[in-house]
């Protein structure tokens, strides 16, 4: 059985499709990270999966297909860390961190205590406890990013969808919380699907990569096998080097004009 | 981390919700309008008398207050009940503000924002030009037209509403309310210019105010009240979630339609209820939720139970000043509202800024 199966998506906008047959497997437990140029469908591809955008071809979900579920049934088997999520002001994180039990509760139901439990264990896993009194508002970069994956914790999906986790964050915040994600990942034994620009952080924290671009797949597997100079080169327009190392390639962008061929 | 880690915390820790002393000084406000609402009035009883004769009515109690006939009409026949009216039509109103402003994420609207007040206007201009409001039989159309004038209002602006095409189902709400009003508006002035004879009865409706003649409008206003209110209130942590969008409240598994069409319903139904008897009070739905907000915190889940209350207590308190200030002659309570609530609109705006 697979996590996510999509079999020959396309999604289109006003006519334009922007995604244009994709085929995606992942299994239980493992990482896929989706990379490709800026407006290849990747986010589009993670919104399809999270039933936020409209596809055509067949999206199944553990094993069921996504056509015909409910939000409510969606929400509880994917939770979705938006690229650019919607800070309410004067939230306070506890409450922000509990909205991810909305799919849990009935329609005219109200939180209990076992969803407070819920909450606060999904602040501790990822060490924000003592952010839980305060305004979502007033939080740094990296605390907001921290409490938004919490509230998806807080879901109990067995899927996590995290589109453009890292953007913005500084380099060390990346690797905190890319090492906080792949640590919940072994502990609740989740099944990660993640959108990235940064190459290198890519193949070294996905089990496999899938190269999108203009809405197709056009390389998949390890990290050696779709990240190389070529494939850099022709579907990002840039001039990579790909330095091999044991935790993954090193891509390093190399100057184009004014550089005498380093 | 461990277990032994998180249960402090968890102990320590509450979701938004309401605390005992904000309900009791909703309450506690309530009482007190009401009561100044009764003792209050160019006849002169005493609050003492007031009281007495209030908890002479209880069940098992006998007292005796020692007002006389008259005095006690006064109480229960005429000032009561405009109380009451006042606490159903101030909660109405102010409530269905503060849900339009949840469920739509914009601070400034009212439960006029879908055209409940013009179509309202409408269909009171009508009924008085037409002669009808100088009553047939047992039911007073003036009310009953503004109720019908409001819910078609309303269905139209949801009908236009949904043919949005490219734009966002909020916008294109709020863009054919601001039409479907202006509409309406621009048909009732034009029959209210080719009356002339009628205008100032048009121009106390357009107003407000809580004239009654009796518990008549209250057992009418009651139900739809009642039940309006309930709806909301039970809906309302969906505000929260609505909070942070359309997209990921769905991702969080929110039927976004089915809450934005129930809360709308409700509001809207209750609002065109309100107005049918009390005329077009401004301001209410946007003073009283705002006020709980700066000083309760923003979660629905507080705000909309004490604008119930508070709501209420205001408009009473308004009803106060709209009786009283030009005694022996009575102001719209409209004008009372809307004076009040200008210059708050501007301090909402300020402090809005300024925490940004």
């Amino acid at each position: 059985m697979t996590a996510i199966a999509c079999r020959d998506v396309v999604v289109a906008f006003d006519g334009v499709e922007v995604l244009r047959g994709v085929d995606l497997w992942v299994p239980p437990g493992g990482w896929v990270t989706v990379v490709g140029p800026n407006g290849a469908g990747k986010s589009t591809l993670l919104r399809a999966v999270g039933g936020i955008v409209d596809a055509t071809g067949s999206i199944d979900l553990g094993g069921r297909p996504a056509a015909g579920m409910t939000r409510r049934e969606m929400a509880r088997l994917v939770a979705l860390v938006p690229q650019e999520p919607v800070i309410p002001r004067g939230m306070r994180v506890v409450d922000y961190v509990l909205l991810g039990r909305t799919a849990h509760l009935g329609f005219f139901e109200a939180e209990g205590a076992a969803d407070l439990d819920v909450a606060v264990k999904a602040l501790a896993d990822l060490d924000a406890g003592p952010l839980a009194d305060r305004t979502v508002d007033t939080l740094s970069g990296g605390e907001r990013q921290r409490i938004v994956i919490a509230r998806a914790l807080a879901q109990e999906s067995p899927v996590l969808l995290l589109d453009e986790p890292t953007t913005a964050l500084d380099v060390g915040h990346q690797q905190e919380v890319l090492d906080l994600v792949d640590r919940l990942r072994a502990e609740r034994n989740l099944t990660v699907l993640a959108t990235m620009h940064d190459l290198t952080l890519a193949g070294q924290y996905a089990d496999w990569l899938v190269m999108l671009d203009a809405g197709e797949v056009v390389v998949a597997g390890s990290a050696d096998e779709v990240l190389t100079e070529e494939a850099v080169a022709r579907h990002y327009g840039a001039r990579v080097r790909v330095v091999p190392d044991e935790a993954g390639p090193i891509v390093v962008p190399v100057r184009r004009s004014g550089s005498d061929g380093i | 981390m461990t277990t032994t880690d998180q249960t402090p915390e968890a102990g320590r820790l509450k979701p938004a919700e309401l605390r005992p002393w904000w309900v009791a000084s909703g309450i506690l406000a309530v009482v007190v309008a009401g009561i100044a609402g009764l003792v209050l009035g160019p006849a002169q009883i005493g609050t003492w008398d007031v009281l007495v004769e209030l908890v002479d009515r209880l069940p098992f109690i006998d007292t005796e207050s020692g007002l006389g006939e008259r005095q006690q009409a006064i109480i229960w026949e005429i000032r009561l009940p405009r109380v009451v009216l006042g606490l159903l039509v101030g909660a109405m109103l102010a409530t269905a503000g503060g849900a339009y402003q949840g469920v739509f994420r914009n601070p400034l609207a009212d439960p006029y924002l879908l055209g409940v007040a013009a179509g309202a206007g409408f269909g009171a201009t009508v009924a008085i030009v037409s002669g009808l409001g100088d009553g047939i039989g047992m039911v007073d159309p003036i009310p009953m037209m503004a109720f019908a004038g409001a819910l078609v209002a309303v269905v139209l602006t949801y009908l236009v509403g949904a043919t949005g095409g490219r734009l966002d189902p909020v916008t294109s709400l709020v863009l054919a309310g601001v039409a479907v009003a202006s509409f309406f508006t621009a048909i009732q002035t034009f029959v209210q210019q080719r009356h002339s004879e009628t205008i100032r009865q048009v121009y106390f409706f357009v107003l407000g105010q809580l004239r009654t003649a009796g518990w008549d409008e209250v057992t009418l206003l009651a139900p739809y009240t009642g039940v309006c209110l309930v709806v909301i209130l039970a809906v309302r942590r969906h505000m929260d979630t609505l909070a942070v969008g359309d997209e990921e409240a769905g991702a969080l598994g929110l039927d976004v339609r089915r809450v934005r069409l129930v809360t709308v319903v409700a509001a809207s139904l209750g609002t065109a209820a309100a107005v049918s008897v009390s005329g077009l009070i401004g301001f209410v739905g946007i003073i009283v939720p705002h006020t709980i907000r700066l000083l309760f915190g923003s979660s629905y889940r507080v705000i909309l139970p004490l604008t119930v209350l508070f709501g209420g207590a205001f408009l009473v308190a308004a009803d106060l000043v709209a009786r009283l200030a030009l005694e022996p002659a009575e102001m719209p309570i409209g004008v009372v509202t809307a004076f009040l609530g200008a210059p708050f609109f501007v301090l909402i705006l300020r402090t809005t800024r300024r925490s940004r």
